[in-house]
């Protein structure tokens, strides 16, 4: 709708069609390629990866959104979870903190599982009434002293191992690249719990169940030490690329980059940089051609079938909360890949920095902006916007530098407007939402 | 055995916080609420909305402390300056409406679409909130500290354990009391609450008899910028004010919101209650209690902390569930769109 009017089809480049996607692209890459001429293209390039990682995030969401109308406002715990898969794969284990409490942190969880899987059987096996309430709350109850009592000398023995550089269990010491797959698989796990309570009730219902096991995802990751040391954060996770230092002792290299004329220290950044471009290019194609496949076919009809009319969908025989189900675990698994990629790409875990504005609202910006309901959309949206987020504070500098260069030096309004800058990109991005939202509903990109 | 000891231990950190906490929920719910049946979609933008008139409110305080003042006798100044937080948040909702929402009522837009348009809201309000004031704490309290210190109530009773009970606790639980006498009085007794009613039980039908439904959403605007400025004001002067906290209050405020049953105020009432009650319960450790209800000179070994204070959300989250479970439109039937 973008270009044209909502009656008449608009002609020319921005009607809708294959040759808009062309054009909405390579104005996309415009935007990057003149980022690298005017700044570096270190920048760029870093801003280019994150972008390839929003992409797949605004992917999963879409899903959710675009296909079968979910309403999912916990992607941030999801991202999380693939960040938490991140550690406990690729870190090698800790020497002596598995043998101080391993087998019984163990055996704590299992105590934990068993016992809300106990409580479910009671509830589904016992007859209606208060003696099945007394009988669940007597499990439950039971069942969290039995954890607790295992739980708590096992983490205060894990915890104690070395507690500065340690104190956690570590990981599985496997490459990282496979934390990405075991990334999808947790989150889709927890997305299985909380798809089975809300699913089926009515949509806000779900986003506010999103919107809680986000929070709590996160607030497990600061104090769970023993898991991931917490607020301590994880650093230095292995890569799936060589490392700039190696690349700069490498002979072979500087000659080469030498011999192009380029300085091996900025060519060895760029070169790692280009490197996981180019691996999560690879899985973003991947993905795309996965969706596109998917969308198109029965299966996808199906999905919007269901968006559009539920009843008319349940009139037909399809079971419309088991698709949901369906749908909700696999857009959630796609964010918790692109969250194991993200962290992979920072190379620590830093359960402080999972912010929902910026991991949960910012990629439906994306997936709005971009056109919900197509995946080429979702994911120039997830270029754009990540670039937007990026670039907005630099431009909005300039621009108060210009707005404020009448007040005088020193003055206390001047000051605090330079200061408040960095929050210009909020309220830009809630006004590209809801210009979006009003003036082209169905975004830049939409869905056929 | 210390009976005494134990029940003032027991009021001092777990009684009197979870009232003043739960009268907090239940405002900020009631304007959820409000909305909800109202305009027919749960607000996303209520926390951040909330922070815009706590803004307001302070930076008044700070502009009247100034001044030279320094609390209305043993009251904070915040008291004086919340009509001017009121105003100022009931003119960007009304704002936010003009500009924003109309266009999707006139539509008649899906209530999912309306969600989604109110995140959009958040983000602009959170922009707004922090490019004025900041992401810090901010404290904005002042006058008498406390209607009883811990040291005066061991004094006066000479017992062990004191009772602390905090001026802002109890400025919370009366004016909390007072705004909700005054909103079910205007629900119930005038002619626009009436109609406010109609409106939200059906929709068709209060159309047909004439009432007006732009002077219904602009009422319900302006109810919610009072309750929900109130409810920022108290809950900033009971702890502090930081933006992303009262974000955070969002998921407290929908999980009362809907255990009460999302329409029904008195539900939201109720679930502020329950949510702050079950909160400060299981998070709150319990080895001073038990060890007074033991023999002397006994006390228990672990904290007897059911869950630490960090997964506060999860408690709201888990009654949320239950709830869901159980009883999905709440525990005063709510109303389902």
């Amino acid at each position: 709708m973008g270009g044209g009017s909502a009656g008449r089809p608009a002609q020319g480049l921005l009607a809708e069609g294959p040759g808009r996607t062309v054009l909405l692209f390579g104005l996309v890459a415009v935007l990057f390629v003149g980022t690298g001429m005017t700044q570096s293209w270190n920048t760029t390039l870093a801003i280019f990866n994150m972008g390839l990682v929003s992409a797949i995030m605004a992917l999963g969401v879409n899903m959710q959104w675009g296909y079968a109308g979910l309403f999912n406002i916990g992607v941030m715990g999801f991202v999380a979870l693939g960040g938490l898969a991140a550690v406990l794969v690729s870190m090698p284990p800790v020497p002596g903190a598995w043998e101080a409490g391993g087998p019984r942190m163990l055996l704590a969880l299992l105590s934990g599982a068993a016992t809300v899987a106990a409580a479910i059987l009671v509830q589904k096996r016992m007859p209606r009434g208060k003696l099945r309430v007394l009988a669940v709350a007597a499990v439950l109850v039971g069942g969290f002293v039995v954890y607790r009592s295992l739980f708590d000398p096992a983490r205060d023995a894990i915890e104690a191992v070395n507690p500065a550089q340690a104190g956690y269990l570590g990981g599985l010491g496997l490459p990282i690249v496979l934390a990405w797959p075991v990334g999808g698989l947790i989150a889709a796990g927890a997305a299985w719990v909380v798809g089975k309570t809300a699913l089926g009730l009515r949509s806000d219902y779900l986003a506010i169940a999103t919107l809680g096991i986000a929070e709590i995802i996160i607030a497990m990751l600061k104090n769970e030490d023993w898991l991931a040391r917490g607020v301590k954060n994880v650093s230095g996770l292995p890569r799936p690329v060589p490392y700039e230092v190696d690349l700069q002792r490498n002979p072979a290299f500087v000659e080469r980059v030498s011999a192009w004329g380029f300085d091996p220290v900025i060519a060895s950044s760029i070169a790692v940089k280009l490197a996981y471009a180019g691996l999560f290019a690879l899985v973003l194609a991947l993905l795309v051609v996965a969706a596109q496949a998917a969308l198109n076919s029965p299966w996808g009809r199906m999905m919007r079938a269901i968006r559009d009319n539920e009843t008319a969908a349940e009139a037909m025989g399809k079971d419309v909360t088991r698709r949901h189900l369906q749908i909700f675990i696999l857009g959630s698994a796609v964010c918790g890949l692109a969250g194991a990629m993200m962290t992979t790409l920072d190379g620590q875990l830093t359960p402080g920095s999972y912010q929902p504005l910026r991991f949960t609202f910012l990629v439906w910006v994306m997936v709005i902006v971009g056109g919900s309901g197509n995946n080429l959309g979702a994911v120039l949206g997830g270029f754009l916007i990540w670039w937007l987020w990026v670039m907005v504070e630099p431009l909005g500098q300039g621009l108060m530098g210009i707005v404020t260069a009448p007040l005088p030096d020193g003055s206390g309004l001047k000051a605090h407007l330079l200061d408040s800058v960095q929050y210009m990109r909020l309220f830009t991005m809630g006004l590209v939402l809801l210009l979006v939202l009003r003036f082209s509903p169905r975004g830049l990109l939409p869905e056929r | 055995m210390d009976l005494l000891n134990a029940a003032v231990a027991f009021a001092n950190f777990v009684l009197i916080p979870a009232t003043a906490y739960g009268a907090q929920l239940a405002l900020g719910a009631l304007g959820v609420t409000l909305i909800y049946g109202i305009l027919r979609f749960s607000n996303i933008a209520h926390g951040d909305t909330m922070a815009f008139g706590t803004m307001v409110t302070i930076l008044v305080t700070w502009g009247l402390q100034g001044m030279g003042m320094s609390g209305l006798g043993p009251l904070p100044t915040a008291l004086l300056a919340l009509p001017v937080g009121i105003a100022a948040c009931a003119l960007w909702l009304l704002a936010t409406d003009r500009v924003v929402y109309r266009f999707y009522r006139a539509q008649k837009a899906a209530p999912v679409i309306l969600v989604i348009v109110s995140m959009g809201v958040m983000f602009v309000t959170n922009g707004v909130v922090r490019f004025i004031i900041g992401t810090d704490d901010q404290r904005f309290a002042d006058g008498e500290r406390f209607i009883i210190s811990a040291r005066t109530f061991r004094e006066m009773t000479g017992l062990d354990e004191g009772l602390a009970f905090r001026t802002s606790q109890g400025i919370t639980i009366v004016v909390a009391a007072v705004a909700v006498a005054l909103l079910f009085w205007f629900l119930n007794r005038t002619r626009t609450g009436k109609s406010m009613r109609a409106f939200s039980d059906n929709e068709d039908l209060a159309l047909l008899s004439g009432i007006n439904p732009e002077r219904v959403v602009t009422v319900a605007w302006l109810i919610t910028a009072a309750l929900a400025t109130t409810a920022g004001v108290l809950y900033g002067l009971d702890k502090s004010f930081m933006p992303f906290t009262y974000f955070q209050l969002l998921l407290p405020i929908f999980a009362a919101a809907v255990v009460g049953g999302l329409g029904n105020p008195l539900g939201a009432i109720a679930g502020g209650f329950v949510i702050a009650f079950s909160e400060v319960t299981v998070t709150y450790a319990f080895r001073k209690v038990v060890s007074y209800l033991g023999p002397a000179d006994w006390s228990p070994d672990g904290l007897l902390q059911l869950l630490s204070t960090d997964y506060k959300f999860a408690v709201s989250f888990a009654i949320l569930v239950i709830v869901l479970i159980y009883r999905p439109t709440g525990l005063f039937r709510g109303k389902a769109v």
